[in-house]
């Protein structure tokens, strides 16, 4: 068996600017957090923001990203590494994870409840003041380097008791929670990333809410941030407003005849 | 000419035909009143054909101009005279009796006559408008079904049908339309008090004539509010302006122009038109618009008089929570002391919200200390606001242990009628009419089965020896070992038997296989299942001895597969008592005890599903596996005593089970109701049930059906 083999990260570079338009103090917190090399975890529902801020938190601190979706096959070995062999010879591939620890960079594990217990133990040794991680297939022990930072996300609105995150697991980091954002913001995301007027996004923000009133009515989820902007940017390509939340948003939400109906009337009624 | 007139002149037009039937106790002024709403036109055929009734007799004259606003509201005038005409068959053929039966029920033709393509019903469109309604803003409404359209703040009434257009989707459109308009007139401010707390009744009531004021108030209001949604929800009045031209245009008098302007402006409220209204009162009542539906200022006055009490001792009482958490040292520890008033004073800040119209931020303080408000508060909060439009000192007075709690009191009451039962875990119900969850609704009680030492279940395994034989055989097929698969593309190792023949390969010149990786395969059976057994009343005898027997089977066959269960017994007699037996739970292992409590599985009360699918899900859920089931064995659909039947019982079960399936839980059912094919597919989906005809067979069959279901 040879040396191991570390692919370079620069590829993970973000080197333009990520808009982010911040909701409270989670830059400050995530600064602080990262400059006492803290892990970090990101609770809030899908489409609210999190990725982008990790892309924004990435270029401030001019550090590669590394991001990991989560879903229930993912093994430790996808996350640490395993050997490929290539020419006759055995090489070790480094996963996502300890490529980021190698190179200091961030890791953002994405849904990390999603993925199969046994992995998310993989996560512990690095998320405590050890900062190692472990591999037991080589016998390497990784000292993660100071600008490294292991960052998780988690929504706590859909998951099932099950899919909960473990105290053991929730306990070692610093929690920094999102929510949608306040009207004024959400308009002004919405009309910045799409580059529609803002009063089409105020009636687009007021429509999300209406959804979001829905919630105890048999709807599980209200429009997100993310499916404003898709909705958005259909609008700014021409697409008539109606049709538009329809398409970006209504159908995305629900399949129930019943429900779609009503949520279509009610974009109806606004635009 | 005002309502008021037309209305008398209406009665005095059909006094005469119908005299013989008159009397003071028996007039047709309500009638006249409704129908002096309608246009000319309608107005002079509905009076000559109730002459006409009349002529042939006096009754049927009178029985249809009681009925015949209703029925225009169901049907088109064409078919209300199709209608009348009947009645003069039915007259002519089976007498007086059986004309005025079916006069009094227009409805019903409209329902069988009617072309029912072009009518919209209002169980058709309810589901879809209470959630349109409901996402729009506001207190949450219920709709319901009444003779007129008129809201009382927390309902909205809606008739049974509308056909007032030839198209359905027109007609459903204007469902959609008045609901929406009743929904504004609650949310714009029609009805909210006035700085002295003046219902809108009491100040219509200040008038020489307070129904005449009434409807130009309604007359104005109404411009008010179309100007509020144009502004607001254009795409809505654009709707409602499209109903309205297909009806015909209203014609306001010329001088109304400067007042329509001024209650078009944003800063109008409810105020405005009350200042507005002396400069019309002498004129006549503009024909209502076709989705605005009638003002009934008396009914909402009746429900905003309840809620307000409700509401103001609610925010009381969480004022009086919250003061009690943030200055705990009075509460505690020095009772002498007198508490410091100022530091318990509370305070609301309301505030515009500059980008969503007609709603406001809320913020509470406590003592000059801005405090954080629960969901359950804010709306509280919203509720009082759009009731009062501010909130009065006497509500912010927190609750004193003294104090009037009706909170607390229907509390006690509550604990007194289950007192001696033991402590409850609370489950929602769902109430489909309302489209709406009720919260913690149903009270949970678990306990065990009395265990019975009887030998019935050496008995069943003897009864079934040869069946158990197969079955045995049947399920040890299932237990699935872990494997290590060798020679694969990719995976967790490397698998050096492959590697070293490939170096082999290497040396020799041919080219290096890619399979050089070990996986493991695990064919853990990681199932969990949950079985829900039917302990009605209605399963007594045979069903429960099949049920006890199927039990008996299954623990045979899951002790083989080694995959976890739990069963319990479910029974219980209203909300109060949802009752669940245990009987295994799942980390206790299989034992005689259980064997026991199988024995002592008998029939109690009645059939409450939802509660039970709720409990057991939450059960379920704390259990880790990949695959989880919860089936239940029942003998027919969801029953209680307190009206958990029909259709309330069979949508909450289904609501549950929804529920369920969104928390990655697989429902089945197994039943032996023959009548179970009607409502099973609705409440498990198509293939989640299995109906048994024959309650003999259902102890074999079970043990099957769930291995067919975890293959
Ligand atoms: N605070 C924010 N600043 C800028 N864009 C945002 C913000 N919040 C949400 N967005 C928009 O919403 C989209 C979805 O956000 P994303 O980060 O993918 O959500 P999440 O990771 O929480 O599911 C982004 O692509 C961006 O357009
Ligand atoms: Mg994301």
């Amino acid at each position: 068996m040879s040396q191991a083999h570390t692919l370079p990260v620069d590829e993970y570079r973000i080197t333009e600017e990520p808009y982010y338009r911040p909701l409270g103090k989670e830059i400050e917190i995530f600064l602080a957090a990262h400059k006492n090399r803290l892990p970090i975890l990101l609770k809030g529902p899908t489409g609210c923001g999190k990725t982008r801020f990790m892309e924004h938190m990435a270029w401030r601190l001019q550090l590669p990203l590394i991001t990991v979706a989560c879903h229930d096959d993912l093994t430790a070995a996808d996350l640490v590494g395993r050997y490929l062999i290539t020419s006759g010879e055995t090489v070790w591939i480094d996963g996502p994870l300890a490529r980021a620890v190698r190179s200091g960079a961030i890791c953002y594990l994405d849904e990390v409840v999603e993925a199969r217990k046994d992995t998310t133990v993989v996560i512990h040794p690095l998320a405590d003041d050890r900062r190692v991680l472990p591999i037991e297939k080589n016998g390497e022990l990784l000292r993660a380097p100071d600008s490294f930072c292991l960052a998780i996300s988690y929504n706590p609105g859909y998951q099932s008791v099950l899919k909960d995150l473990k105290t053991s697991t929730r306990q070692r980091f610093v929690a920094i929670e999102f929510e949608y954002p306040q009207p004024e913001l959400e308009c002004e995301i919405v009309s910045a990333e799409s580059g529609i007027a803002p009063d089409t996004a105020e009636k687009l923000v007021r429509f999300a809410g209406m959804t979001r009133n829905l919630k105890d009515s048999g709807l599980e989820e209200g429009a997100s941030t993310r499916l404003l902007v898709h909705a958005a940017k259909l609008m700014a390509s021409g697409i008539e407003p109606a049709e538009a939340c329809r398409s970006a948003i209504a159908e995305s939400l629900t399949d129930d005849p019943e429900m779609l109906e009503a949520v279509n009337e009610l974009s109806a009624s606004l635009f | 000419m005002t309502r008021t007139n037309r209305a008398t002149e209406i009665e005095q037009r059909l006094q005469a035909p119908l005299a013989a039937v008159l009397s003071p106790r028996r007039t047709i002024t309500a009638a006249a009143e409704h129908l002096a709403a309608r246009p000319d036109h309608e107005l002079d055929i509905v009076i000559h054909r109730a002459i006409s009734l009349a002529n042939t007799n006096a009754e049927l004259g009178y029985q249809f101009v009681q009925h015949a606003i209703e029925a225009l509201d169901a049907m088109r005038l064409a078919d209300v005279l199709a209608w009348a005409e009947q009645a003069v068959e039915l007259y002519d053929q089976d007498g007086l009796f059986a004309a005025t039966s079916f006069l009094e029920r227009p409805e019903r033709f409209a329902d069988e006559v009617l072309n029912r393509a072009n009518a919209a019903s209002f169980d058709d469109t309810c589901g879809m408008l209470s959630i349109y309604i409901n996402g729009l803003a506001g207190r949450r409404l219920a709709l319901d079904i009444a003779e007129h359209a008129f809201t009382d703040t927390e309902t909205i009434f809606l008739p049974r049908r509308i056909s007032r257009f030839e198209d359905s989707k027109l007609n459903r459109q204007l469902y959609k339309a008045t609901a929406s308009f009743l929904w504004a007139q609650a949310w714009y401010g029609t009805f909210r008090l006035d700085a002295n707390h003046r219902t809108l009744e009491q100040r219509l009531a200040a008038y020489d004539n307070p129904r005449n004021a009434r409807d130009l108030f309604d007359a104005l209001e109404t411009i008010r509010i179309n100007a509020c949604v144009a502004r607001d929800l254009p795409g809505l009045y654009r709707d409602w302006q499209r109903l309205q031209t297909l009806t015909g245009p209203v014609d306001y008098p010329t001088h109304w122009s400067g007042i329509i302007a001024r209650l078009q402006r944003p800063q109008a409220s409810m105020e405005t038109t009350f200042e507005l209204l002396p400069e019309v009162i002498n004129d006549e009542v503009p024909l209502a618009l076709c989705y605005q539906g009638v003002l009934m200022p008396g009914q909402v006055a009746q429900t905003m008089a309840l809620r307000m009490e409700k509401d103001k001792a609610a925010l009381q009482t969480s004022l009086a929570e919250i003061a009690r958490n943030a200055v705990p040292s009075v509460a505690s520890e020095d009772t002498q002391q007198p508490i410091d008033t100022e530091a318990l004073r509370f305070e609301v800040r309301v505030t515009a919200k500059p980008d969503a119209p007609g709603e406001f931020d809320i913020q509470l303080s406590l003592g000059g200390q801005a405090l954080g408000i629960p969901p359950e508060l804010e709306a509280l909060l919203q509720s009082i606001l759009q009731d009062l439009g501010g909130f009065p000192t006497e509500y912010l007075v927190p609750a004193g242990d003294n104090d009037y709690d009706p909170q607390a009191i229907a509390a006690e009451i509550d604990a007194d009628s289950e007192s001696g039962l033991g402590p409850a875990t609370y489950y929602p119900e769902w109430d489909h009419q309302r489209h709406q969850y009720r919260k913690d609704w149903c009270a949970l009680r678990e306990q065990e089965v009395e265990p019975d030492p009887a030998p019935f279940v050496n008995e069943t395994l003897k009864k079934y020896h040869g069946e158990l034989h197969h079955l045995r055989k049947a399920f040890e097929a299932l237990r699935g070992e872990n494997q290590l698969k060798k020679r694969q593309p990719d995976g967790d190792d490397i698998d050096f038997d492959a590697v070293v023949q490939a170096m082999t390969d290497l040396s020799l010149g041919l080219e290096m296989p890619p399979q050089l990786f070990t996986q493991l395969h695990r064919h853990e059976r990681n199932i969990a299942v949950m079985f829900m057994v039917d302990m009605s009343g209605s399963t007594k005898g045979w069903v429960n001895d099949a049920e006890r027997e199927s039990l008996v089977l299954l623990c045979q066959a899951l002790e083989i597969l080694g995959d976890r269960y739990a069963i319990y017994g479910f029974s219980g007699m209203t909300r109060k008592r949802c009752e669940l037996y245990r009987i295994k739970t799942f980390e206790e292992p299989y034992s005689k005890l259980v064997e026991h409590r199988i024995t002592g599985i008998k029939a109690q009360d009645y059939t409450r599903m939802g509660v039970t699918i709720r409990h057991l899900s939450k059960l379920l859920n704390e259990i880790d596996a990949r695959t989880k089931l919860l089936i239940t064995l029942s003998d027919g659909k969801p029953d209680d005593f307190d009206g958990y039947r029909g259709d309330y019982g069979i949508e909450d079960t289904r609501q549950a089970l929804i529920e369920a399936k969104r928390q990655g839980i697989h429902s089945f059912c197994i039943t032996i109701d023959d009548e179970a094919r009607d409502y099973l597919p609705h409440m498990y989906g198509a293939v989640n049930y299995t109906i048994i005809d024959d309650v003999r067979k259902l102890p074999v069959k079970v043990a099957d059906i769930y291995r067919r279901l975890t293959l």
